[in-house]
């Protein structure tokens, strides 16, 4: 009986924005990480809307990338707690959309949404619930109820699990192993995403060997385990316009520009052209580069 | 004694602070400026037991002025980020939010969703449910209205019933609704409360110089009047002070079309 030769196998998810979204299919159901416009995986956002890819199903806490991913016909139906883009309230092109009528919507209390999330993520065809009841959010998304088997016996929705095909989630720092730091006052419901999904492409403004070598006194920081990634993707300047603190806030005049595309004629054509363009250099050069992006303030809210 | 000059937009913050009295240790939410310097001012003065927010994530014990400031102007006593909002404030009862709907009913539930035509196809899209569902189901909610009218206030149901309200045909049977608990509905012309017959809208108080029929115009259900209606209670100068310092940009200025004064009579 001999030994099994010793070899050193390597361990390395890295990859690019372009390779990780030519691993989605048409129909696919994708969640985006984020909350509003912030801490939005835009550079990855960005490799989709440059693909043929279509009749995507959306799950997300909706900010610039709904509209931009439904101005561009990549969209079948969007599952939302709400698409906002904060100081612009109602995010222009999901706006058009709705008003146009024929999306397709499942619009959701905020909390019944990361309910569904966490159904998924722990592999339930439901949560209970009672949020929804009373209100017309219960026919619009067509809920059904379920009866406590306990001696209570009360009556609650069922929130049906999410479950996604694969989600896309920009992090601060990440390693080749898949290890992640997400810093910021809030990391919202990324984690949730990440467990909620068969597969799932970080995006990171800085990709590392290894991070217990560069960075073990964040450690903290990681918010969900490296076995929930499949693919890394370096990407500075990866969340911009949308904020992504410590390392920079949102480009209001940035997301300004886009919001007032969507009045003008031929807008969105525009937009893609000269700002999505044909690769993330491209965006970052127009954008002013990333040292501009880092100088970005913070929001105050 | 005689109230000192004041804004009819700082009567209404005084009105809305008083919305939290006695609330208990509860998170305090008031969206937008009336609301948010009504919340503020609530646990500056008579309730310093409220949880509130910079805003962003963190918990601070001294109400974060609104308006622009220095990022780190803040000085966080606890964590309350969205990522664990529902599980902390929300489901568990634990908050009283003030917010402004585009539609209220008779049976106070409220839209916030859109405006005409159909969920397949509105009109004029809003922001949708929002956390409305959770929020009415779950815990304290008070409304501010900065332009009441029947336009608001609308007869028959909402256009899209993005809250819980007190209507009766829609109370799901076997469902539990006892966390239901819409407090006050603060506007630019009076106070109105729950405490009519099966939770009716009633006249709390009217501000300097309203009368009761015009209120009555400004509504489009029958709003229940229990005789003569008190005078709102104007701004104390201790107040008037507080208000300054949380709002350093005056940005309470602007909400009201053309900033009129608290005393109109």
């Amino acid at each position: 009986m001999g030994f099994r030769s010793v070899t050193t196998k390597t361990f390395d998810k890295r990859t690019t924005a372009d390779a990780v979204i030519g691993k989605l299919r048409d129909g696919m159901t994708i969640g985006i990480g984020g909350w509003g416009p912030r801490r939005k995986p835009m550079a990855l956002v960005r490799a989709l809307l440059r693909s043929d890819l279509k009749d995507l199903t959306i799950v997300t806490y909706g900010g610039p990338e709904v509209g931009m991913l439904l101005a561009a016909g990549k969209v079948r139906k969007v599952i939302y707690g709400f698409v906002s883009l904060d100081a612009i309230p109602l995010e222009p092109y999901f706006r058009k959309a709705r008003e146009a009528g024929g999306l397709e919507v499942l619009e959701l209390d905020e909390g019944m949404l990361q309910w569904g999330l966490k159904a998924a993520a722990l592999r339930l065809p439901f949560l209970p619930t009672r949020v929804g009841l009373g209100t017309d959010v219960f026919e619009q998304g067509g809920f059904k109820t379920v009866a406590s088997p306990y001696g209570d016996g009360e009556v609650l929705l069922a929130m049906p699990a999410i479950p996604l095909d694969f989600a896309l989630i920009h992090v601060h720092r990440a390693d080749r192993m898949g290890n992640s730091q997400a810093l910021g006052p809030d990391t919202y419901y990324d984690d949730w995403f990440a467990k909620a999904a068969k597969e799932v492409a970080i995006s990171a403004e800085e990709v590392v060997d290894r991070l217990d070598h560069s960075y073990p006194e964040d450690a903290k920081a990681n918010l969900f385990e490296r076995c929930f990634v499949q693919h890394v993707v370096e990407a500075p300047g990866g969340a911009h316009p949308t904020s992504m603190p410590p390392a920079y806030g949102w480009d209001m005049a940035a997301l300004k520009a886009y919001a007032a595309s969507a009045a003008e004629e031929g807008g969105w054509d525009r937009y893609r052209d000269e700002k999505v363009g044909p690769d993330e250099a491209h965006y970052l050069a127009q954008a002013g580069g990333i040292e501009a992006i880092s100088k970005l303030p913070f929001p105050i809210f | 004694m005689t109230a000192p000059d004041h804004t009819l937009a700082e009567l209404l913050i005084v009105a809305c602070s008083e919305l939290y009295r006695d609330n208990g240790e509860i998170v305090a939410t008031g969206i937008g400026p009336i609301p948010r310097l009504g919340a503020s001012l609530a646990k500056s003065t008579h309730a310093p037991e409220l949880l509130m927010t910079d805003g962003e994530a963190f918990l601070v014990e001294d109400p974060v002025p609104i308006g622009p400031r220095d990022y780190e102007d803040r000085k966080p006593a606890g964590y309350l980020p969205f990522s664990r909002y529902f599980d902390s404030a929300v489901w568990t009862g634990k908050r009283h939010a003030v917010v402004s709907p585009i539609q209220i009913d008779r049976f106070g539930q409220m839209n916030l969703s859109y405006i005409g035509g159909s969920f397949e196809k509105p009109k004029v899209q809003m922001l949708g449910a929002r956390g409305f569902p959770g929020n009415t189901i779950h815990h304290i909610n008070s409304m501010f209205v900065p332009a009441h009218s029947t336009r608001i206030f609308v007869p028959g149901e909402v256009d899209s019933v993005s809250s819980v309200g007190y209507n009766p045909a829609r109370r799901l049977a076997g469902a539990d609704f006892s966390g239901v608990d819409l407090r006050f509905i603060v506007t630019n012309l009076c106070v109105m409360d729950f405490g009519g017959p099966d939770h009716a809208i009633r006249l709390v108080s009217l501000h300097d110089g309203v009368s009761v029929d015009e209120v009555k115009a400004a509504t489009g259900f029958d709003l229940i009047v229990d005789g003569t209606p008190p005078t709102t209670a104007a701004p104390t100068g201790e107040q008037l002070e507080i208000i300054a310092r949380l709002d350093p940009h005056n940005i309470r200025a602007t909400v009201l079309k053309g900033n009129p004064s608290g005393k109109r009579g």
